[in-house]
């Protein structure tokens, strides 16, 4: 490998002779000013801010959402064992029968299971994820000062807090929160006599999930307007990290997705209120018929997945962002293909409207139809595939620095990878009408979206957090963190697909009354065991989080990565707008590693004369 | 103080891509692609038979030329503002507001006629899309009455000035109204041909 040159750049020197006046000091008020505790850190309208929010109440929900798996999984993995001492945590949810054994309630067991995918679905994956890194990364990224709007974008975090605050609140009802699986299928659904969770249970999940809808579109219609009209001087499309360009498609996605979720939404609620037969149809309950007529509950499949898939790549593309981001700095390499990287996020985000009906081949629908759905859901597997092959060869022959983070962005690709490939198998009607609703669909989408999309989260928390709170997290616990997690995680997941395709339905409360699923009672042992491994290793994560924080190793420089990117241009804690003076100004795109004999060159530093901006 | 922004220079940018403006924009699509889920709800449930016909009300094509009317309205209010002429721009928006209500006031009167031949919301799924499409687009109107009423109380109680501000927040409101409007008239003409 060539030698090359450590530069350091003076970027004050840069900002001040390169920059661009935006004589923002000279109108700053209010903040600098009246800084109340209030407005600070509570109300505030700082980006930066509201991004540390969106991260901590994601992570409270990873946890409670992580409790409840761990707690299912016991009565997968350990159906007799005594739970009783978990009383005094989930009272009446653990039932106790004469000789003063507890069992996890049926009920429940379905309660936990639904909260536990709405919640790292919505809560953890898009908010705790895309709330927090389009927040902290797009106006630092850009070079703007905060985003289009920071009321909105305050507005959009109270939104998701009260969705929280509701959801929390359908925990602690008596007959329990929701238990008809995340999807919210009707009539299971739609019917308040259905089931426990399917009456007050419901209606707060529903309430929970509409102010949730409206917290994703304020904050998708802020990082939309921002990355459009925000974007510092010369900083062009095609110089954008590939953090943003993701977060945007991201944004773009949600836009036009969540809205027809909010309209299947409205049909449930009011079949639910007013009696009107939108999915209910022929019902009989306790041989009573009721009087709905003519509803189809496979319009709200429609309607649901028509967001769903697309949400599943709300989820994903972010943490490809980061991933991308933090190989590419962590390698010292240009990103491969960095146009490809782009259009495959484009191409990701318009495909993804098109295969939603690949969750409903069993559901009756055209064969014919299905046709259509296989071929998109295929295709769709190409531009992931671009995506891969550019982060290995990013890593050929790159000055590799396994860091924390750049180990969860390697994790995340094996991942993605293992998970994409059973993704082809059921995308294939006919194999998935086998395989639909068994633990082989557990095990794809868990590995695919689920952990990948959290070694992603990760890769971004490890390699920001000196930007976001001027310490470095712990290496050593990071990397124990790392190896703990991806073990536990592939063999939790890895042996659902031998389940699946033995044909175990997921989604069940026991397996007594399927005699030949006994062989895999040991299985399910081995899976529980991980479980508390993986858990276990993310206590130690939070850990490392909340003590580095306040006693973490203090970042002495300001861009201790020698990235390229226009955040490390900032002071290490920057104040609400971010660059004291003037604005950087751009003058290439952010992958300038190893080229013309430096290591790295920052967007801010001008073209030498004979120097090219080509990629 | 709570909810305040920044203040920086943004004359770089004009005022039709300015960032709220475009914000708007962007609201107006997912408002439309919420529209667009139901209505795409209303076509699959339709194909699959047990469909209920009736006639749409009458009064739904006046409310359909109040909507218009509105929407000229306030069109004339906003071009009054930027050459300066306050009595007209004060008259086109106490109009705009008076004719959002009176387009309220028939969208209920076109609901009861309904409900009164026998069509509520609830049984034959054929009203209940009905109810649910203009209710939700009512809803939406009602919104926008509370921005023009607060724009309305400017205009009338206090002293109206020229500013780059107030421009841009007529034209987030127009915009608004505007859009539905057409919404309207594509709502009307959907369920009038797709009865
Ligand atoms: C190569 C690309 C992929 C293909 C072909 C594919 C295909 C499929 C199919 C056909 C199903 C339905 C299985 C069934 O219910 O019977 C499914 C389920 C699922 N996939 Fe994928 N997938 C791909 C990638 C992804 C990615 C990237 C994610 C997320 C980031 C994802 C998340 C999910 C989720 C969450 C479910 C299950 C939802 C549920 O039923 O609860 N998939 N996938
Ligand atoms: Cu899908």
């Amino acid at each position: 490998m060539a030698k090359v040159q450590a530069l350091d750049y003076d970027v004050d020197k840069y900002l001040e002779e390169q920059g661009y006046d935006d004589h923002f000091h000279e109108h700053e008020h209010g903040d600098k000013y009246k800084v109340s505790f209030i407005s600070k850190y509570i109300f505030s309208t700082d980006h930066k801010t509201i991004a540390k929010q969106y991260l901590i109440t994601g992570m409270a929900w990873a946890f409670i959402g992580a409790f409840f798996s761990l707690i299912f999984r016991l009565q997968l993995g350990f159906p007799d064992m005594d739970l009783s001492w978990l009383r005094p945590i989930l009272g009446g949810w653990i039932n106790i029968n004469s000789e003063g054994v507890g069992s996890l309630s049926p009920d429940f067991y379905y309660a936990m299971v639904t909260i536990h995918g709405t919640v790292l679905v919505f809560f953890v994956l898009t908010a705790g994820l895309s709330g927090t890194f389009s927040n902290f990364l797009i106006p630092l990224q850009i070079g703007a000062r905060d985003m289009a709007s920071p009321f909105l974008n305050m507005l959009s975090y109270w939104f998701f807090f009260l969705a929280s605050v509701i959801m929390l609140l359908s925990l602690f009802l008596e007959s329990g929160p929701f238990a008809g699986g995340w999807v919210a299928y009707p009539p299971l659904s739609a019917l308040p006599q259905a089931m426990m969770g399917s009456g007050m249970g419901m209606n707060l999940w529903l309430f929970s999930l509409v102010f949730f809808v409206v917290s994703v579109l304020l904050g998708g219609l802020n990082y939309i307007t921002t990355v459009i009209n925000l974007r510092t001087k010369g900083m062009s499309f095609w110089r954008l990290p590939l953090t943003v360009w993701s977060f945007f498609v991201t944004a773009i996605i949600g836009l036009l997705s969540f809205p027809v979720l909010v309209a299947g939404f409205v049909l449930l609620l009011l079949d639910r209120l007013l009696g009107t037969s939108f999915y209910l149809s022929d019902i009989f309950i306790a041989g009573e018929p009721l009087h709905h007529v003519g509803g189809s509950p496979i319009l709200y499949q429609h309607l649901f997945w028509f967001l769903g898939h697309p949400e599943v790549y709300i989820i994903i593309l972010p943490a490809m962002g980061i991933v991308s981001e933090v190989m590419s700095t962590h390698a010292r390499r240009p990103i491969f293909g960095y146009k490809a990287m782009v259009y495959s996020i484009i191409a990701i985000g318009f495909l993804s409207f098109l295969v939603w009906a690949h969750h409903m081949f069993v559901s009756g629908m055209d064969p014919f139809l299905a046709n259509f759905f296989i071929l998109f859901t295929l295709i769709i597997a190409v531009p992931s595939a671009v995506k891969v092959f550019n982060w290995i060869t990013t890593l050929y022959k790159g000055n590799i620095h396994l860091t924390v983070p750049m180990l969860f962005a390697i994790g995340f690709v094996s991942f993605f990878i293992s998970g994409g490939l059973t993704g082809l198998f059921l995308g294939n009607a006919p194999i998935d009408i086998q395989m639909h609703d068994t633990y082989f669909v557990v095990a794809h989408f868990h590995i695919v979206m689920g952990v990948a999309a959290f070694f992603g989260m990760f890769a971004g928390i490890y390699h920001w957090f000196p930007k976001m709170f001027g310490r470095y997290m712990n290496q050593t616990l990071g990397k124990i963190h790392f190896w703990l997690t991806i073990v536990a995680a592939y063999m939790v997941f890895w042996p659902m697909h031998y389940l699946g395709v033995a044909g175990v339905p997921r989604r069940y409360y026991t397996f007594d009354s399927f005699v030949n699923f006994s062989q895999f009672d040991t299985l399910n042992q081995i899976i529980t065991i991980f479980a508390f491994v993986g858990f276990t290793a993310q206590l130690l994560f939070a850990f490392n989080f909340f003590y580095s924080i306040f006693y973490g190793k203090k970042v002495s420089e300001r861009n201790p990565y020698r990235a390229n990117t226009l955040e490390w241009s900032a002071p290490t804690n920057p104040g609400h707008g971010n660059w004291p003076g003037k604005l950087p100004v751009v003058h290439r795109w952010p992958y300038d590693f190893h080229k013309n004999g430096s290591d790295y060159r920052p967007q801010y530093v001008p073209l030498d004369p004979d120097e090219r901006d080509v990629h | 103080m709570v909810g305040q922004g920044l203040k920086y220079r943004d004359d770089y940018r004009n005022a039709t891509f300015h960032p709220q403006v475009f914000l708007m924009w962007l609201g107006l699509v997912s408002i439309a692609m919420l529209f667009a889920g139901l209505i795409s709800a209303y076509i699959v449930r339709q194909s699959a038979g047990n469909w209920l016909e009736f006639p749409l009300p009458h009064i739904f094509i006046i409310s359909t030329l109040t909507i218009v009317m509105s929407s000229a309205t306030l069109a004339w209010a906003y071009r009054s503002y930027l050459r300066g002429w306050q009595r007209s721009y004060r008259q086109g928006l106490l109009l705009t507001f008076f004719l959002g209500v009176a387009f309220l006031v028939m969208q209920y009167y076109g609901w009861s006629e309904l409900y009164s031949k026998g069509i509520g919301i609830s049984g034959n799924p054929a009203g209940s899309f009905l109810y649910v499409l203009t209710g939700l687009h009512a809803l939406h109107l009602i919104g926008g009455l509370f921005a023009l009423a607060v724009i309305v109380y400017q205009a009338w109680w206090r002293h109206v000035q020229m500013s780059q501000q107030q421009v841009i927040r007529l034209k987030i409101i127009s915009y608004y109204w505007h859009f539905l409007m057409i919404l309207w008239i594509v709502l009307y003409g959907f369920l009038y041909f797709t009865r």
